[in-house]
């Protein structure tokens, strides 16, 4: 059982208790408490079930390596899944409930899996599941679907709030520990400005559990003053709950703020995002303890020594009155020592090694413990709960000499350093033979912008297991980073530790050395993904030489802790069934972020409204207040019709349609790009840019013109006009605009960067207003102002005026085929204008319009829409627009690729329209088939329809559509099959179906 | 995540100011040219693991293109140059001697 100790741990404030809930269950703790440490003090050892073989699993460790205890944790639009309980901070209210498992934590049958597990190897699902291959889609993958992951996905919107926050800085140090405390000391000494941040809400690492001496005091002493000093650095930043998630490129560093998760109710945000740029980057992360590997090492109640005497120390928990030590190194001795101290009993400790002398071990044999040596685990007893172990010699094959009782098993396999900040981006490992572990190798360090080392590791994190040499290494490090960033280190000494006799670790990679298959399969590697020590051996059997494909063959690391506890010990395991040295098998690779952040710490604000600005036209509020149907075009919203009451959107564009061609529409056409281009050169530039020549326009004139690639595909188009002599304005598309601007900057600046022209996009400066239909001229005459007649102003002519007392400028163009006039003023201005057209247009039947009426309209004309007609594979020729290509021109951006033979092949699919016979409208991206099939057993295809609308104009629908031969085949009637395999017979015809002989524009 | 000091307005600028445009110094071929000569131009791209010259715009800033030198394999920058040349400066050239002795990219060396 275990239980709350009298007296209360070091984090534990006994006189606050706080309610909180485990699967419904109302328990107590205490502030200061994290989950698991609260629910261990209620006897809550079982908290989950292992992802395969929904074996029980408790508590293992005491921090962010915990495997086994994730939680569901939170209600509605606060629920989150998978949050480990060791790092979850207990606050009143909390409520939480385990995962992968049904109907119930205790009862789950799921576990009927552990009695398949001999049937459920490593590669399982892929040997089995490939035959038959129907099966696959239809009764494989909805099972495997339903049983697997771990957390339920949240179903409510996210109701808190995340964002950003941005930081430069000469030296960051990550870990707060006893080497990142002396670190940023060293390095705030010299004047640097320093960022240094902790994960925990704790200062001070394992020193605070593990104790010893600094000059001459207990080092928590030593911690609280390091703290006061840093605090009183005026460069030196501390930040708390800040875990370094990853570094990255050029000293870019992301750290991972969880500032309300144990306040959930505190104004302002859940997680914050750091997005930190350093100089230098100084990693005191730490060591993560290795679990062992014997029979039964994943029953509740094995955990890590070092997490067994944090529970005690830190918060007051015993996880249980006996518990057996089981190691290959000194360090554990620390555990059983604790627990002597805590006045519980530790039956034995068990030593893999053949003898121990130090120090540790000394005080162990003086405080009485048992003490075994060369002994091993052959077997823990026990199902949801520890109940004793059965003991062996370390060098046999496993036969049981004693069994002991027991409710706790304290293992260690020794520490491996936390590499992971060092190694994110390219930092370089050596494995160190005498401490069995991978250290940073100083010489082959990640590098920065400059060529030279940007990341320093410090202490234990640095292969350093002794106080002292921490205290020695981390000083020098923040020195040296210090140095780096352009301070100067001050030359005091680092402080200094009593130094003690460790006795050397010994490697242990099974228990016992010869164990049996049978005890192997029961021996956890990856305890979250059951992954076992036969499974890492059958890999190598099976011919997985690589430690990358062993792990994602056998899934071992694979799971949320990201093998934290696992990945060493696999790998041990493979590279003695490889027969290989472990550097030679290497490592996986270590990949941001340490241990999982929030999605919403990465989106940050950016999210609803803010998630990409709103781009608005000077009308927008006028035509949201209209009942504009909002349509996302680029970054605006543009309205695709205007709704009145009591009609369908629609009826609304049938609506619109008819009115524009029987009386008045007006188009808030401001979101058109308008791009000025201007210099002596600007003609000539121009006949670059387009396909047509734009030189000989003459001002006053407007000339429809083509955009191309340089691979000759149609870009854009739109309306040049010439303003004067150095001077065009180009119109772009509402998309295109910003592309088309950087597009005509991109060959100016690095292809003919000597020619003179300047070009800039203008597109906001004006409000554009198309005033379209028979009777526009009649609303621009009641208005007053400039001379729009045919005369005056023909077709394809702009002029500067004033109409209605507005400073204008009138383009007389024609995207509907109607009389037209496309009418900018200053931006200031378009709303007022706008209200003026409205009202003056009263008598005339006016309406505005929106975008789908638009394409209706154009549509019904065969003009193209560039993103419809056009994929990027098209070219102006597929397109019947060999009309806006120069032939005078020697060169334009495109000429020389339309030359290419698959350019010029007259297989292309070519522009036709499309009628079909019984007048319905064909689906948006249909396919036109013939007969036969292709290489690939597909039916033959031979063109594709590209727009397709009702044409309220002609009461039936309209489409045109790209087809093999089309123009030569006018007349011919195609099959075009429809999603539900239904033929619509369809007849090629003029693209143009209104108004062939353009009188309506032209008058 | 990359910084780049644009050489037109002297901003140090973070990776999230600018936007690529792949490799810098490529000769444009237009009508006229041989189809082997076009499809060069077009398509024929270096993949050196080392040495480097892109094109890079201060897309969220001046706005200029620039060209940088650098090492595709650890990310160093050995400079960057305005983009209105056909090959790199000979002080940038010399500093990657100093740090990668006998390097050669298409022509330059």
């Amino acid at each position: 059982m275990s239980t709350r100790l009298p007296n209360a741990g070091r984090l534990i404030d006994a006189s606050k208790q706080i309610e909180f809930s485990f699967n419904g269950k109302r328990l107590k703790g205490y502030e200061g408490d994290t989950l698991a440490s609260a629910l261990l003090a209620n006897d809550q050892m079982l908290v989950g079930r292992s992802f395969k073989y929904h074996r029980p699993r408790g508590i293992v460790a005491s921090g962010a390596e915990e495997p086994n205890a994730l939680m569901n944790m939170g209600e509605g639009g606060q629920f989150e899944p998978n949050q480990r309980a060791t790092t979850t901070e207990l606050f009143d209210g909390l409520a939480a409930k385990s995962q992968n498992h049904w109907p119930s934590l205790d009862f789950d049958v799921g576990a009927i899996n552990t009695h398949l597990a001999r049937f459920l190897p490593a590669g399982f699902y892929y040997k089995m599941f490939i035959h038959p291959r129907p099966f696959w889609k239809h009764v494989y993958e909805p099972i495997i679907r339903k049983s697997a992951g771990l957390g339920r996905a949240p179903k409510d919107r996210d109701q808190d709030r995340y964002e950003h926050f941005y930081t430069f800085v000469d030296v960051l140090v990550v870990g707060g520990g006893v080497a990142g405390l002396q670190a940023a000391l060293a390095a705030g000494q010299s004047g640097a400005n320093v960022l240094l941040i902790e994960q925990t809400a704790d200062w001070g690492g394992r020193a605070q559990v593990d104790g010893g001496e600094v000059d001459g005091k207990p080092v928590a002493d030593w911690i609280a003053s390091t703290l006061k000093a840093l605090d009183d650095l005026p460069n030196v930043t501390r930040r708390d709950r800040l875990m370094g998630a990853g570094v990255y490129d050029h000293g870019y560093a992301l750290g991972y703020e969880r500032v309300n998760d144990h306040t959930p109710s505190n104004a302002g945000p859940r997680h914050r995002l750091w997005r930190i740029r350093a100089k230098q980057i100084v990693t005191a992360t730490g060591a993560i303890e290795r679990p062992l590997s014997f029979a039964g090492n994943d029953i509740p109640g094995v955990m890590l020594a070092s997490a067994v005497r944090d529970y005690a120390v830190n918060f007051g928990v015993s996880v249980g009155d006996r518990t057996v030590v089981v190691t290959n190194n000194d360090d554990a001795y620390l555990t059983a020592i604790a627990m002597k101290n805590a006045g519980l009993d530790v039956p034995a400790i068990l030593d893999a090694r053949a003898s121990a002398n130090g120090d540790l071990v000394q005080q162990a044999i003086d405080m009485g413990i048992r003490l075994e040596f060369g002994r091993a685990i052959a077997a823990v007893k026990g199902g949801k709960r520890v109940t004793g172990v059965k003991v062996c010699a370390q060098i046999g094959e496993g036969a049981v000499l004693s069994e002991i009782d027991c409710e706790v098993v304290a293992m260690s396999g020794g520490w491996s350093p936390v590499v992971h900040l060092w190694s994110h981006c390219g930092g370089k490992l050596n494995w160190d033979v005498e401490q069995q572990m991978f250290r940073p190798d100083a010489t082959r360090p990640p590098t920065s912008h400059d060529g030279e080392a940007m990341v320093t590791v410090a202490g234990i994190a640095n292969g350093y297991l002794d106080l002292n040499n921490v205290l020695q290494d981390a000083d020098q490090a923040g020195k040296n980073a210090a140095k780096a960033a352009g301070s100067k280190p001050k030359t005091a000494k680092a402080p200094t530790a009593s130094e003690a006799t460790i006795s050397p670790m010994e490697p242990v990679w099974l228990m016992p050395q010869g164990a049996p298959i049978k005890k192997r399969m029961k021996a956890w590697l990856d305890f979250q993904n059951d992954v076992k020590v036969s499974d890492v051996q059958l890999a190598a059997q099976e011919g997985y030489e690589s430690v990358e494909h062993t792990k994602r063959y056998t899934t071992l690391g694979m799971a949320t802790d990201q093998g934290k506890l696992s990945n060493i010990n696999g790998l041990a395991v493979l590279s003695k069934a490889l027969n290989a040295d472990i550097p030679q098998v290497g490592t996986t690779t270590f990949r941001p972020p340490y241990t999982p952040i929030s999605m919403g710490a990465i989106a940050g604000e950016a999210r609803g409204k803010v998630f990409q600005p709103l781009r608005r036209t000077p009308i927008h509020d006028w035509n949201m207040a209209n009942g504009a149907d909002p349509e996302p075009v680029g970054q605006w919203h543009r309205p695709f019709a205007y709704v009145e009451q009591g009609e369908t959107v629609h009826e609304a564009v049938n609506r619109e349609v008819l009115n524009t061609r029987q009386n008045l529409g007006l188009l808030d056409a401001s979101t058109l790009g308008k791009i000025i281009v201007k210099g002596p050169d600007a003609g000539k530039f121009l006949d670059m840019m387009y396909t047509n020549m734009m030189s000989s326009l003459k001002p006053g004139k407007c000339r429809y013109g083509l955009v191309c690639t340089e691979n000759g595909f149609l870009m854009d188009d739109g309306v040049v006009a010439r303003i004067d002599d150095d001077t065009y304005l180009c119109h772009t598309t509402t998309g295109g605009a910003d592309r088309i601007h950087a597009h005509m900057e991109e060959w100016l600046q690095t292809e003919w960067w000597d020619w003179k022209v300047y070009t800039a996009n203008v597109t906001e400066q004006f409000a554009q207003i198309a005033v379209v239909g028979p009777n526009a001229r009649k609303v621009l005459e009641k208005l007053g102002g400039m001379d729009v007649s045919k005369e005056a102003l023909p077709f394809m002519t702009w002029a500067d005026g004033i109409i209605g007392g507005f400073d204008c400028r009138a383009y007389r163009i024609s995207f509907s085929g109607e009389l037209s006039y496309e009418i900018a003023v200053p931006a200031s201005q378009g709303q007022a204008f706008w209200d003026a057209l409205i009202e003056a247009g009263q008598e005339f039947g006016v309406m505005p319009y929106g975008t789908e009426t638009l394409h209706i309209l154009r549509a019904e004309k065969g003009f193209i829409m560039i993103g419809d007609e056009s994929d990027g594979t098209v070219i102006p020729q597929d397109l019947n627009l060999q009309w806006a290509i120069s032939k005078k021109k020697e060169d334009f951006l495109g000429k020389r690729a339309q030359l290419r033979s698959h350019m010029a092949d007259p297989d292309r699919w070519k522009l036709v329209g499309l009628e079909t016979l019984d007048g319905s409208v064909l689906p948006d991206g249909a396919y036109v088939v013939a007969d036969g099939t292709n290489a690939n057993g597909q039916r033959n295809m031979i063109g594709r329809v590209t727009s397709t609308y009702y044409s309220a104009t002609l009461d039936r629908g309209i489409a045109m559509g790209l087809v093999l031969h089309g123009p030569d085949r006018m007349g011919e009637v195609l099959d075009i099959p429809k999603t539900d395999g239904t033929i619509i017979k369809t007849r090629i015809v003029d693209p143009v179906i209104y108004d062939k002989d353009g009188e309506k524009q032209n008058v | 995540m990359l910084i780049l000091d644009c050489p037109y307005c002297g901003t140090s600028a973070d990776e999230t100011e600018l936007s690529p445009g792949g490799e810098a110094h490529i000769k444009r071929y237009g009508p006229g040219s041989s189809d082997t000569d076009f499809e060069g131009y077009l398509f024929g791209r270096e993949n050196p693991k080392g040495v480097h010259f892109e094109r890079w715009r201060h897309a969220n800033g001046c706005g200029k293109w620039f060209h940088a030198a650098r090492c595709t394999m650890t990310l160093e920058v050995f400079g960057t140059y305005a983009a209105q040349t056909f090959e790199p400066p000979q002080e940038i050239k010399d500093k990657i001697s100093a740090k990668r002795p006998g390097w050669s990219w298409r022509d330059f060396s």
